[in-house]
């Protein structure tokens, strides 16, 4: 039994976890993963370890509301438990010098980049973050991640708060005005990763993204998580959860994840019946 | 009752009685449903009590077979019950899942001219009269050696090691990458087959015993081998991680939605009871028409689970014929009952989208024999021009099992095979590295129960002796000392 220690709302239906969690604490490494499961019955599910604690055995957990189990996981409050916690999975990012890294974050993968981007600056990089969301008010860990880089970029879809328009625009746009990137990292929703793969391969600069199939056991053994990258077939669970976003499938990612759309719709409308 | 009034073969050999295959299919309840006391009576007094007994021979843990049957035969069920534990640990879970027919039953004597002891029949019989009537027999954990071994992987092989080395009075924590430990014991082998409640209770005896389980623990992710040793204070080491890495077929469209693979298809069923959906959370695929692909028991367990969530129609699709399918001959025959519709000497060639990137159907061509291959086995050659298409929404690839790397990867000078195997030798389970010890699947590829429990067992009595190397010499003395209880 995982205990949740702290819990907060950080945007509409998204809410940060401090869960107990000390083995996890103390191997993980940024890009890494925990499988969840809230209680008897439930999914097991996977959500990127934003932080952790060695010291106190804590980890940090960003989690947004689409369907059932992410629904019942943030009616889980302070010093209630979950059942399982199992990780860290997947393989840590690749964090070394490589000179200007540009991390841009699409709505809830602000959460997973933050990690990464406080990595790649502790190891000498010169980051640029790049943050956006549908609008400010959606917009999360904003001076969580100001602290982690050397220069914070903003755009929202309505233009509410700092650039209007896509992340991947803002982007395209920085470069164009003269700024350069020796490497990319891009996690958020899959068009968005998309449509920054699109840029960043404009321009020749090497780009990770964080591919989010569904997923069952995490350790490899099942193969429902594969991804097609560079035309070869791989398990997001142990061979990544990132991957060469230039080599990435992403149409055929995206309709993998309506697999279950008519059992997971099934779900919430019984949520929505029952109450439960 | 005197066995000698009976004339060799003159009792035929008695039928497990079990669901009809109309009732079983509407529900994942156990389909045999075990000898009742005078049927397995009967059955014991076949055997012919052998002074060479080649019976134990074909069983890879070597049960004491003929001293265990002839306790059946003087109602001693309690002392048949002793004599299954001295060499096996889980005979519940063996008495329904081994292949008798290749192992024990395939060399019984009897069988030479008529039906051999229903052996397998027998030790399930005795394991469950004990569970039922809630009899003790558990020995006693040894008297406490100061060592700790660590197990990886609750499967068989784990869940063995993890026995023998708490009778000998070892601390032992076993760790599972899952949530619930037993490995294909509760994700693979459906509940149709082995009850999931039995698995349970195999692994409460071992709590009993003192084992540790905890679960949630991915050795290689969570905590390395080499932290094991350095910081977490094991002595020594096991690793029975089975052979859980799906392989695919490699074909156009493996892609589609509804194309899985069997370890996902029985996972979702059996460990997270997506049956049940959406009672719980977890759901499963199940197209109108299914078809699995392959021949072995995870391609029938595949399809006799479709099977009991109502679909039209199920065919298994497996390339060679028949004869050569390497899945238990009672569960094909089950199979069969239960309505599975076999295409042998078929093998598919590519998945058919049906416009919008979900699958319609597999394109498939007949084969034919040819010469035998390097596994004796005759290799299948497609019939040119033979091609035709099975209609389905699902499909279920169950073509085999390889080595999982997440252990392997990340402990140093730790050899691995061809095939990503771990390197262990067969009799001790020793690896390239001091102190750690591996068997079952993880070695061998994917095999058997009772041969996993057997490459546990082996290797823990290598540990064993091992770990008295470390209290300072093994003196045969030490050795006896700390082995007497239990
Ligand atoms: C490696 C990894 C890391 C992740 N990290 C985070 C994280 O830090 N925070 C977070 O909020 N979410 C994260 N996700 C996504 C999260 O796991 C899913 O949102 C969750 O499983 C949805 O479950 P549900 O029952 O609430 O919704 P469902 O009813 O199952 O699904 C609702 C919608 O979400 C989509 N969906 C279902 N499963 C997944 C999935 N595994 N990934 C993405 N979309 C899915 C469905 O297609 C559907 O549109 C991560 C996923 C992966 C694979
Ligand atoms: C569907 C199916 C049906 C079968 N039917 C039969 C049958 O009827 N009769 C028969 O004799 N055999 C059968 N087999 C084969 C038999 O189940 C296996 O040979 C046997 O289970 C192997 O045992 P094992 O202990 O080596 O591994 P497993 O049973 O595979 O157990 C390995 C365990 O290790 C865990 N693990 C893996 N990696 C890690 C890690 N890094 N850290 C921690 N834990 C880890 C896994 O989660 C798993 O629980 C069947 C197999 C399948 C898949
Ligand atoms: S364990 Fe298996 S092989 Fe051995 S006697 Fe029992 S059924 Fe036969
Ligand atoms: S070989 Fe057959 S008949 Fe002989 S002892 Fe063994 S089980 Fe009995
Ligand atoms: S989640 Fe099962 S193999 Fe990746």
């Amino acid at each position: 039994m995982y205990k949740i220690v702290e819990k907060r709302t950080l945007a509409p239906l998204t809410t940060w976890f401090l869960v107990e969690a000390p083995l996890v604490a103390k191997r993980h490494k940024p890009g890494q993963f925990v499988l969840v499961r809230v209680c008897e019955g439930g999914e097991r599910f996977p959500l990127t370890i934003v932080d952790s604690d060695k010291e106190t055995g804590t980890i940090a957990l960003v989690s947004q509301e689409v369907g059932k189990s992410t629904g019942l996981l943030a009616k889980v409050e302070e010093g209630e438990f979950l059942l399982d916690v199992a990780g860290p999975l997947g393989k840590p990012t690749d964090i070394h010098q490589f000179g200007r890294v540009v991390c841009v974050a699409g709505g809830i993968g602000a959460a997973p980049l933050f990690p990464i981007a406080r990595g790649m600056k502790n190891v000498g990089n010169d980051v640029t973050v790049i943050l956006g969301a549908r609008n400010e008010e959606l917009m999360i860990l904003r001076e969580e991640l100001e602290t982690v880089c050397h220069a914070l970029r903003i755009a929202t879809d309505d233009g509410s708060v700092g650039f209007h328009g896509f992340v991947s625009q803002l982007l395209d746009e920085r470069i164009q005005s003269g700024e350069s990137y020796d490497h990319a990292v891009a996690i958020g929703p899959l068009p968005m990763m998309e449509a920054v793969c699109k840029v960043t391969g404009k321009y020749n600069i090497p780009t990770i993204v964080s591919l989010n199939p569904v997923m069952v056991d995490g350790t490899g053994m099942c193969g429902g998580c594969r991804v097609k990258v560079h035309g070869e077939t791989l398990f997001a669970c142990v061979d990544g959860p990132e991957f060469d976003g230039l080599g990435v499938d992403f149409a055929s990612l995206s309709h993998r994840l309506k697999m279950y759309h008519k059992q997971e719709q099934c779900s919430l409308q019984r949520v929505a019946k029952e109450g439960a | 009752m005197a066995r000698d009034k009976a004339k060799p073969g003159s009792i035929p050999r008695q039928k497990m009685p079990e669901q009809s295959p109309l009732a079983r299919v509407a529900t994942f309840s156990e389909v045999a449903l075990g000898l009742a006391p005078d049927i397995a009576h009967l059955e014991s007094e076949r055997c012919l009590m052998c002074k060479k007994p080649t019976c134990i021979e074909g069983c890879p843990v070597s049960i004491d077979i003929p001293s265990f049957i002839q306790r059946v035969v003087n109602d001693d069920l309690e002392g048949a019950a002793r004599v299954l534990f001295e060499s096996n640990a889980l005979p519940a879970i063996c008495g329904r899942v081994c292949p008798q027919e290749d192992q024990c039953e395939s060399v019984c004597v009897l069988g030479k001219k008529f039906e051999p002891v229903a052996i397998g029949r027998l030790e399930r019989f005795v394991a469950d009269y004990v569970r039922e009537n809630g009899l003790d027999l558990l020995p006693n954990p040894g008297q406490a050696t100061g060592h700790k071994v660590a197990i990886i992987g609750s499967g068989p092989a784990g869940l063995s090691a993890a026995g023998e080395l708490a009778k000998l009075g070892h601390a032992v924590t076993i760790f599972e990458a899952l949530h619930k430990p037993g490995g294909v014991l509760v994700y693979g082998i459906p509940e149709f087959r082995l009850p999931k409640d039995i698995v349970a209770q195999e692994i409460d005896n071992l709590r009993k015993l003192g084992v540790e389980i905890e679960t949630n623990v991915v050795i290689g992710r969570t905590v390395l081998v080499d932290e094991l040793f350095a910081e977490e204070g094991f002595d020594a080491v096991f690793i029975g991680t089975g052979a859980g890495l799906p392989y695919f077929l490699d074909i156009p469209g493996e892609d589609l939605n509804g194309v899985c693979s069997a370890n996902e298809f029985l996972t979702r069923v059996n460990l997270m009871k997506a049956y049940d959906f959406p009672n719980v959370d977890t759901p499963v695929h199940v197209g109108n028409n299914v078809t699995v692909i392959g021949g072995g028991n995870t391609a029938l367990d595949a399809a006799r689970t479709a099977l009991r969530l109502k679909p039209e129609k199920v065919s298994l699709v497996y390339r060679r014929s028949r004869e050569e399918m390497p899945g238990r001959a009672e569960e094909i025959h089950h199979a069969e009952e239960e309505g599975v519709d076999f295409q042998m000497l078929t093998n598919p060639v590519r998945f058919i989208d049906n416009g919008e990137g979900w699958l319609a159907g597999m394109e498939c061509v007949r084969m034919e024999l040819g010469e035998p291959d390097d596994s004796g086995r005759r290799r299948p050659i497609p019939i040119e021009g033979s091609n035709f298409v099975i209609h389905c929404e699902t499909a279920v690839v169950a073509v085999g099992n390889g080595a999982n790397q997440i252990v392997a990867s990340t402990t140093p000078g730790l050899d691995t095979g061809r095939h990503g195997n771990i390197v262990a030798d067969e009799e001790t389970g020793a690896t390239s590295r001091d102190g750690v010890f591996a068997g079952g699947d993880i070695v061998t590829g994917a095999a058997t129960v009772i041969l996993a429990m057997g490459a546990g067992k082996k290797a823990a009595a290598t540990v064993h002796q091992y770990l008295l190397t470390l209290d300072g010499g093994a003196t045969e003395n030490g050795a006896a000392e700390i082995t007497s209880p239990g």
